[in-house]
């Protein structure tokens, strides 16, 4: 059954989705150059409504199948074959959802942050909105890599402009790790369209068409691209060892810039991973399982393992996404339900925690102009909502049940338990890190005591960052304890992923086995 | 036979952990503005509630031998791993129910007088209602994840409530221990309850113990849920080598120690070995490691307690020494004696920490025994109903701890695990030593206090002394429910529960016979050997502490440290974790991934003058090569299809 926009909804929901954005970001920079407050409020009006349409999206949609909804496909550069095809499934619905309302989030929440050049700064996160809401909605490889490139480009400014002190060597690190990224993927995009032109005789960059037509890719094309493409997202995701160039720019980025990259961008990785290496490559997928786990296992414990240390809350919290975003790439290449659901659940439950607690640190900063942990202590006592805040969203990052983290946490530990129970004791560390990092950084900042008397003078968090931070809690929370509604709409997709690479797991299973009775189990 | 249980069970048991939890809602949100020093109410009459709807479902739960399960809706649901929000009142979570709902009642009246004043009133009183809800949570959830939520909801309620006076660093580094000391025992815990699902299929007690007892699993299997479940146990319920936080954890507020680091949080983990007592039962090494574990912290703490100074820190060691006590007994089959302990204990335990409140109170703040003394008359109340908090402890007939306490040595020994009966032997004459060396320290003797305390000293008000009675009726009498010994009310109450696991250790009922009898003349008799040691150090001869001391100087050193443990875990685990950390950041990511990349960068600089521009730090320049950098890509694909 074919699911189109005309028939599901009456008018071009994602184009306009996608553009909406932008469309804002003309009209503020045609019409209101100079009028602060008229260009925030459009900026935030903006977000808000393509908030409120991704949500209207989301109660069209049809949580029962795997198919892409809301489809428009019409020919874009004929002679390469290339379409402007967009569509979303359950995953990219939720991940649509995830971004439109982090960026009403970051919009709010650098309503003050920034004093120079505050128009542009504001039109750079609507463009970047557009790149990434296009990315997860793109159904066309040739759009899907523009918009990609798109949404570098604001986020690299955003960094490089509005950053830190150090935010040249950032961006140029972004930049380096970001352009080795893109060729790689380009390489593989190259390869296997040529691949299928030369074997069907037609050029496509659709994805769907692919997808399918991709399962008689000779083994060593397959694993060159099934690398290319991996190196590329890997970088994105981060996972260990390309992660080097997360905590530089986390610490240089302004908050918004922050909360975007880790609550939206780092997810794009993962993306990647699920709709190209898993989707065009299943046969190699299977094969990567072994690796994929390892590196993710290391991501988990190295990255908890260097946040301890570290005295910088932002360097803290980033390392802390490098071992989070380990729990994603091991849950996804289990590929068992639990496996799977609990890792997209689980980009979505990062995307809140992390974006609150990087959102949090940024309004510590704004009165402190600090963010070394040893400049804090005793926080509690000027600021008491804002440590109250806090203190939910690092439990929530802890896995503490009953806020979205523990749900899945546990989904991704039970899955890849359930595929290999090695790989799960050594992810479990991971529960004792988390809860070592936060808490001791938590009792650093906001316990203890004062230790400068200038914070006495401080003023807790006003009704405008309260108002960003309490839809980030009540989702927490909601996640937490009724996630049912969430999770429907990843059944059916990652169903269809797992049947996806079903046959080459069950061929596969008996070396796996060998190989699992070899490193030791039960 | 299923029993057809009462409609109204379906809400009333909801509305057990319900009721704490909107106490603690409204008291959070609108304590700080509106509510005030009325912040006591409540939480009071929530818990007090709570506390009659319980014996209401003792009432019902007594005319069944199965449980009563409801679900209010599927909490997880992703594949065939289906978690339902579901409650399971059977015998024992409700007898479980019956002493929380109960003793928290008491300590939350206490805590009015205690807390009075504090600037964190509110604070206070929305926290414990917090921990109530959890706890409850945790003994009437119907499944392993349902455990699992109360179990780390009280862990961090304990977190928030040993941090209270957050802006101390002691206070606020104890609770992070706390919290990280039990993550290091779910991290067992967590693992024991996925191997549970991947063997059996569900999570849910009644499929999961039915599945056991019908299919079972291989014996390894089974040892390895038991001891991964065990291991969560015994961070929660302090057992060593986990044990460290509980007596940091005496940071915390007064009333806070003896709620939940004496009467109901700690007992957790016992209350999750009897739970799963099928599953333990399967499993002979698991059984032999929990009653080993048990009796080795039963004498280990027992030690340590002989040599502090600090009122509350004898007692948390105390607790320690008694939880073991509850293991050893899981350990060898005796299910319902640990529940026994685990219950007498709550009563006893916690008025001896309310009591030391009192005294703590009475004296301004003042903590160290060493500065006590001579308060017998000052404060009649406390020392009365302190003492027979003491007497119970100690297990002398016939107070409280004298019936759960013999019952275990009685059955350790009946069952022939000699060496095991030895140790909690000789830590029964230990316990009542220490003690009464408390005893006799804060109440005997004269008056060791700073003259500015001794102006001070007043007995506590009633919100404070009525709980103290209370408890103190209950040290008194509370061992009742066990007689006569191994077949009182509450052992007929409980049996159902355990029959299964039973019936897998082919334990049989004994009637009361002659050897029983002589064990119990022998515990008294060591019991109040103690007691007599103990009088003779502390106010005879009261030159014979140091003497003995100095006489044995390594080992009293080692004991007044603690053992040294957690000297050890600083230099080792700590030290690991920290210089790892260091080493890994500096070392490698910074010099070797950062280096590789740097170097490429360099390369990258150097590599042409028409880069030079960029060295001038223009982002805009970098930008502009990005553009290009893209451009050239998009380019790409077009020549690429293009020739």
């Amino acid at each position: 059954m074919e699911f189109t926009f005309a028939e599901q909804l009456g008018f071009r929901g994602l184009t306009l989705l996608t553009f909406l954005p932008v469309i804002g970001a003309l009209v503020m920079l045609l019409f209101m150059r100079g009028k602060a407050n008229a260009y925030k409020a459009t900026a935030l009006v903006t977000s808000l409504a393509t908030f409120a349409l991704s949500i209207y999206l989301a109660i069209v949609f049809n949580t029962d199948t795997a198919a892409f909804q809301f489809q428009e496909n019409f020919v874009w550069i004929d002679s390469f074959g290339i379409n402007y095809h967009m569509g979303v499934d359950g995953i990219s619905m939720l991940l649509v959802m995830l971004t439109s309302f982090l960026s009403v989030i970051a919009i709010l929440g650098s309503w003050n942050y920034v004093k120079d050049r505050e128009l542009a700064f504001f039109i750079s996160l609507l463009v970047l909105e557009t790149g990434m809401i296009g990315v997860f909605t793109s159904m066309d490889l040739f759009l899907f890599y523009v918009f990609w490139e798109i949404q570098l480009i604001p986020m690299y400014f955003v960094i490089g402009i509005w950053g830190g002190e150090r935010r040249v060597y950032a961006a140029i690190k972004f930049f380096l790790y970001t352009f080795a990224g893109s060729v790689l993927m380009l390489v593989a995009i190259l390869a296997v369209v040529w691949w299928y032109s030369t074997d069907a005789g037609v050029t496509t960059f659709d994805i769907l068409t692919l997808q399918d037509g991709l399962s008689g890719l000779p083994s060593n094309w397959a694993i060159w691209s099934f690398i290319a493409f991996f190196i590329a997202f890997a970088i994105k995701v981060p996972m260990f060892p390309v992660h080097t160039w997360l905590p530089d720019a986390h610490v240089e980025a302004p908050t918004a810039g922050s909360v975007i990259l880790a609550g939206v961008l780092l997810k794009m990785g993962a993306y990647g991973m699920i709709r190209f290496n898993i989707g065009f490559f299943p046969e190699v997928a299977v094969d990567a399982i072994p690796y994929v786990l390892v590196l993710s296992v290391i991501a988990i414990v190295y990255g908890a393992w260097v946040s301890i240390i570290q005295p910088d809350m932002k360097k803290l919290v980033a390392y802390s996404s490098v071992s989070h975003m380990g729990f994603v790439t091991a849950g996804l290449f289990v590929f068992n339900l639990q496996g799977v659901e609990g890792s997209i659940l689980y980009m979505i439950n990062h995307g809140i925690l992390t974006g609150a607690l990087f959102q949090m640190v940024g309004f510590f900063y704004e009165r402190t102009h600090t963010r070394l942990i040893r400049d804090y202590g005793g926080m509690a006592r000027p600021m008491p909502v804002a440590a109250a805040f806090f203190s939910l969203f690092v439990m929530g990052s802890v896995g503490l049940p009953g806020l979205n983290g523990f749900i899945s946490e546990f989904l991704v530990l039970l899955g890849v338990f359930r595929y290999e129970k090695v790989f799960a004791v050594f992810a479990a560390l991971g529960l004792i890190g988390s809860a070592a990092y936060l808490l001791w950084m938590y009792q650093r900042t906001m316990f203890q005591e004062l230790t400068n008397q200038k914070w006495l003078a401080l003023k807790d968090i006003n009704a405008r960052e309260i108002l960003t931070l309490v839809p980030l809690a009540a989702s927490a929370l909601f996640i937490g304890i009724y996630p049912a509604p969430i999770l429907r709409f990843l059944e059916a997709p990652s169903e269809n992923l797992i049947a996806q690479v079903e046959p080459f797991l069950a061929q596969k299973q008996s070396i796996i086995e060998l190989a699992s009775s070899f490193l030791g189990g039960f | 036979m299923e029993h057809e249980f009462a409609s109204y069970m379906n809400w009333i048991v909801p509305l057990i952990p319900a009721l704490p939890l909107t106490a603690f809602l409204v008291t959070i949100f609108f304590g700080k503005w509106f509510i005030k020093e009325q912040a006591h109410w409540l939480p009071i009459l929530a818990m007090a509630a709570a506390f009659v709807l319980s014996l209401l479902v003792w009432w019902e739960v007594r005319q069944a031998e199965e449980g009563f399960y409801v679900e209010l809706f599927t909490w997880i649901p992703v594949g065939d791993l289906q978690v339902p929000l579901a409650f399971y009142a059977d015998r024992l979570s409700t007898a479980m129910i019956m002493m929380v709902t109960g003793v928290a009642t008491l300590i939350f009246i206490y805590s009015k007088g205690y807390m009075h004043g504090d600037p964190g009133y509110y604070r206070f009183f929305s926290y414990l209602s917090l921990f109530a809800f959890s706890m409850l949570v945790l003994v009437l959830g119907a499944n392993y994840v349902m455990l699992f939520f109360g179990w780390e909801a009280v862990g961090l309620c304990s977190y928030y409530l040993i941090g209270f006076y957050y802006h101390k660093t002691s206070a606020a580094a104890a609770g992070k221990k706390a919290f990280i000391t039990n993550r290091v025992g779910d991290f067992g815990f967590s693992l024991g309850i996925f191997l549970l699902f991947v063997t059996f299929g569900t999570l849910t007690y009644t499929e999961v113990f039915e599945a056991v007892e019908v299919e079972g699993a291989g014996t390894a299997t089974m040892t390895a849920i038991a001891l991964l479940l065990f291991m969560g146990a015994m961070g929660k319920s302090a057992q060593f080598p986990l044990h460290v936080w509980l007596p940091d954890a005496m940071e915390g507020p007064t009333p806070v120690s003896a709620l939940i680091h004496a009467a109901t949080m700690v007992t957790a983990g016992v209350y999750m070995v009897a739970r799963s007592s099928v599953i333990f039962a399967s499993s002979e090494t698991a059984m032999l490691v929990v009653a080993g574990i048990g009796a080795f912290t039963a004498i280990f703490a027992a030690s340590i307690g002989i040599a502090q100074t600090d009122i509350k820190r004898v007692m948390a060691y105390s607790t320690v020494s008694q939880l073991g006590y509850m293991f050893m007994a899981l350990g060898v089959g005796a299910w319902i004696p640990a529940i026994f302990h685990l219950i007498t204990h709550a009563f006893f335990k916690a008025l001896l920490f309310l009591g030391s409140g009192s005294v703590i109170h009475a004296l301004s703040g003042e903590q160290d025994m060493r500065r006590m003394g001579g308060l017998r008359s000052r404060i009649p109340y406390t020392y009365w109903t302190l003492l027979s908090g003491a007497i119970a402890l100690s297990g002398i007939f016939p107070f409280a701890g004298f019936w759960s306490k013999d019952e275990i040595l009685g059955i350790t020994f009946k069952d022939g695990a000699y060496i095991i009966w030895a140790v909690g032997l000789v830590a029964a004459f230990i316990t009542a030593f220490y003690t009464f060396r408390l005893i006799f320290m804060t109440f005997w003797n004269e008056s060791r206090m700073e003259p500015e305390v001794e102006k001070h000293v007043h007995e506590s008000p009633w919100s404070m002394t009525v709980p103290l009675m209370v408890l103190g009726g209950l040290s008194l009498v509370g061992g009742f429910l066990g007689f006569p010994p191994e077949a009182g009310v509450f052992h007929h109450f409980l049996e159902p529960v355990f029959e299964p696991a039973n019936e897998i250790l082919g334990i049989h009922h004994e009637a009361f016979g002659a050897i029983d009898l002589t064990l119990m003349i022998v515990s008294v008799a060591v019991a109040v050997s103690g007691v007599i040691l103990a009088y003779f150090f502390y106010v005879r001869q009261r030159d014979l502490p140091e003497k003995a001391g100095a006489a044995a100087q390594p080992l009293y050193k080692a004991i007044y440290n603690k053992w040294y443990i957690d000297e050890i875990y600083d230099a080792t685990v700590v030290r690991l974790v920290i210089d790892g950390s260091r080493f890994l950041w500096r070392s490698f990511d910074a010099a070797v991934i950062d280096g590789i990349v740097n170097g490429v960068g360099k390369l990258w600089e150097v590599s042409g003058a028409a880069v030079r521009p960029a060295q001038t730090g223009k982002v805009q320049n970098y930008a502009g090569m990005m553009f290009a950098g893209v451009f050239v890509l998009l380019s790409a694909v077009i020549i690429a299809y293009g020739l």
